[in-house]
């Protein structure tokens, strides 16, 4: 971990660079150029956060609308913390206990938003390709904070940073994306971020949580964890969702954990030091167990979350840099 | 340790296609020597078998007892006797039983239980679906881990598509094996014989041939998109023979069982409303069953079951349509199947293959064949000597035989398990 030292509005101007695309909808609108600069940027966000005073006007006089279909805390407060220090002003919607109940469809909730006039809509729904139908019918850049089970590329984007920070090179890294991949977002984010920047991505998990055409996406696919967790410097773990277990696609959380779920002995199957992550929130006990999340010598759960925030800043600022910034 | 021997035997062991004279010497359990010819083998104990057949002992996969739940039915205990009376080594019984196997803990009783009987190998087959209500999947890993041999719902058609194609990917990551009946569940509905002329004219609603055959292309389609390990559970009809013969050609690998009754049996046996042959899949027509029995001598079929389903005279003493279905057959099944050499002239390693070779290299097991190093579990038997089946005296707790009364060939003169003589 690098010490925390004075991070100047200098810094972080000079690393500044535009975000190739108007919106960020998948991880496919980033590329292999761009996305180190983006790290970059991401890492003097991480030191600039450890200081005591956090606040910037890199976003000042802007107005980000964070729109959250689906409930969550750790990402709307995620997004929210990084627009605040960036010195935007934030609106979080939870639009999940609001005007969807009265009926009002996802586009008319945008053109009424759109009209308000906000700089940036970060937009998280339960349907895939939410946030792409939402840029096109509003006039300022959308980031989307998770589409069904389509994308949540500012995820892939925070993995890649706390893997960079922990092994200092992605590019010759294995990585292992581990439980429910059908109808996980975050694995379709990471499995595309991670290939362009060159690592391996092996994919495992039962039949029934693992799409039939993943070897498809260029990935290696197991369902036996001994084998596929062989020689992997990353083993990430996925939350599986409760309703998905109790027989419709898994037979029971206790035959969960003892085939897929992640404790000491089948982290011993991976490669010396490898380390361990997970996007939150966790079901202890069902796809990890707590000795292996809570052991900061392997876990890099914890730091995903710090990495979260300043990734996040890293987006905001650079989708900011594309109109002139200050 | 002491040493057994067998010798002067015919013996018949369809997995090395050895059919002739010789014996065997047993040390610790095991078979350490096989002999072919007439040479002698020194042991602490020499059995003169006198010409008579010496075989692997036979591995039954479809056996029904009452434990747990409905133990005046059958036990394990009563069926391992009938089992060791006749000549079967392995039993691998059912998973639907009240509550039904679904659970390791339940494999483990099984297997616990079965082991304290001291008789023959009991083994178990796991529920594939929770409480085989067809819609949540079982735990088929732990239950594999703890030994269950295979994954079936029994006699419950698993009608949701989806959960049988979940349940058969599922197994695939364990290399497990599911076994299903082909069965449309419609089509067969409230049906309790083959349909046809006579169960037309004895106003009985009948089970239409076809439904086989649509419940198994359904079954095939999934085996081939999930890659599951299958075993279509008790194939009755000739049409669904010719499904399974196209599937196979296109390269598809399953396997198939036919029940012993369906070999020896057609639908003109239920005559009077004789209701220990109601059975579930129906007695189909003879033309069915020349069919199985050609299928069995080509070699398509993997595995012959006694099909062993006790109930008790209350429950099939009842108007047939009423009647519980199924019949019990372990301690019959060996001079049964001999019928197929007696009266249809099929050799006798065919015979015996579906019944020791067969469903051992479809289960794993290391048993069904006499080969140094496998276990011993042995059957001494006459092929010819004469037999009239008495139900009354048979060693289940229920007597539904369909082959009460009649003439058969074939008599078990000795059992052994693991070298240890158990009948």
């Amino acid at each position: 971990m690098t010490q925390p030292h004075d991070v100047t509005d200098q810094t972080i101007r000079e690393r500044l660079i535009p975000f190739p695309k108007a919106h960020f909808l998948a991880a496919s609108d980033l590329n292999p150029f761009v996305t180190p600069q983006l790290l970059d940027l991401g890492d003097a966000f991480v030191d600039f956060n450890r200081q005591s005073s956090k606040a910037l006007d890199l976003l000042h006089g802007r107005t980000v609308v964070n729109l959250f279909f689906e409930n969550s805390t750790r990402t709307s407060s995620s997004f929210e913390i990084a627009a605040k220090r960036l010195g935007a002003d934030v609106v979080t919607m939870p639009v999940a206990s609001s005007s969807v109940k009265k009926g009002e469809t996802l586009i008319d909730t945008a053109v009424t938003l759109n009209a308000m006039k906000p700089d940036i809509l970060v937009i998280r729904h339960s349907a895939s390709g939410a946030a792409e139908l939402l840029s096109q019918k509003v006039g300022c850049a959308v980031v989307n904070a998770g589409d069904g089970r389509h994308e949540h590329p500012t995820q892939a984007l925070l993995d890649l940073l706390s893997m960079r920070r922990a092994f200092g090179d992605v590019t010759s890294l294995t990585v292992a994306i581990c439980g429910d991949i059908t109808h996980s977002r975050v694995a379709r984010s990471n499995v595309a971020l991670l290939q362009m920047m060159g690592a391996r991505v092996r994919l495992i998990g039962p039949p029934t949580l693992v799409p039939g055409d993943a070897d498809r996406w260029g990935c290696e696919v197991f369902h036996d964890m001994r084998e596929g967790l062989a020689g992997c410097d990353v083993v990430m773990m996925l939350r599986l969702q409760l309703e998905r277990m109790a027989g419709a696609l898994v037979p029971s959380t206790r035959e969960y954990f003892r085939f897929w779920g992640l404790d000491r002995e089948k982290l011993a199957w991976a490669k010396p030091g490898a380390r361990v992550m997970h996007p939150g929130p966790m079901n202890r006990g069902v796809e990890i167990d707590s000795d292996v999340a809570d052991d900061l010598d392997v876990s890099l759960i914890q730091d995903q979350v710090e990495m979260g925030v300043a990734a996040r800043m890293a987006v905001l600022a650079s989708l900011s840099a594309r109109w002139g910034g200050k | 340790m002491t040493t057994l021997a067998i010798l002067n035997a015919r013996l018949l062991d369809p997995a090395s296609d050895y059919d002739g004279p010789g014996g065997v010497l047993i040390e610790n359990g095991r078979i350490v020597r096989v002999v072919h010819g007439a040479s002698p083998i020194d042991a602490d104990q020499v059995i003169d078998a006198d010409g008579l057949c010496l075989a692997p002992g036979l591995i039954d996969i479809r056996v029904k007892t009452g434990e747990p739940g409905a133990e005046p039915k059958e036990t394990l205990k009563s069926a391992s006797l009938a089992a060791a009376a006749g000549g079967v080594t392995t039993i691998v019984v059912q998973p639907d039983t009240d509550p039904a196997v679904d659970d390791p803990a339940m494999i483990d009783f099984i297997q616990r239980r079965g082991a304290a009987l001291n008789l023959v190998n009991v083994r178990a087959a796991g529920a594939a679906t929770k409480a085989l209500d067809g819609q949540r999947m079982a735990e088929i890993g732990l239950m594999d881990e703890a030994g269950a041999l295979y994954f079936t719902d029994g006699d419950k058609v698993i009608v949701n598509s989806r959960t049988l194609q979940r349940v058969m990917s599922y197994a695939a990551a364990f290399n497990a094996l599911i076994a299903c009946r082909p069965s449309d569940p419609w089509l067969t509905e409230g049906a309790v014989a083959a349909s046809g002329e006579l169960a037309t004219r004895l106003g009985l609603s009948g089970s239409p041939a076809i439904a086989e055959r649509i419940g198994l292309e359904r079954d095939l389609a999934l085996v081939e998109q999930t890659g599951a390990r299958f075993l279509v559970d008790q194939i009755s009809t000739e049409g669904a023979l010719e499904t399974l013969a196209r599937a196979r050609a296109k390269g598809l690998e399953v396997a198939v069982s036919v029940s012993i009754n369906h070999l020896c049996f057609n639908e003109v046996d239920i005559g009077d409303y004789r209701t220990f042959y109601r059975l579930d899949p129906p007695l189909r027509s003879e033309a069915d069953r020349q069919a199985l029995i050609e299928a069995v001598r080509e070699g398509l079929i993997d595995v012959i079951t006694s099909a062993h389903a006790p109930a008790p005279a209350e429950d099939k003493r009842r108007p047939f349509a009423e009647a519980a279905p199924g019949a019990v057959g372990l301690e019959t099944l060996l001079p049964a199947a001999l019928t197929l050499h007696h009266e249809d002239g099929l050799d006798l390693l065919d015979v015996l293959r579906p019944l020791t070779q067969g469903p051992a290299a479809l289960l794993g097991l290391d048993a069904g064949v006499l080969a140094e190093g496998a276990p011993a579990d042995l059957v001494l038997f006459d092929p010819g000597a004469p037999v009239i089946v008495d139900a009354d005296a048979l060693r289940s707790k229920s007597k539904n035989s369909p082959f009460d009364g009649r003439r058969l060939q074939g008599k078990v003169i000795g059992t052994w398990v693991g070298g240890r003589k158990v009948f």
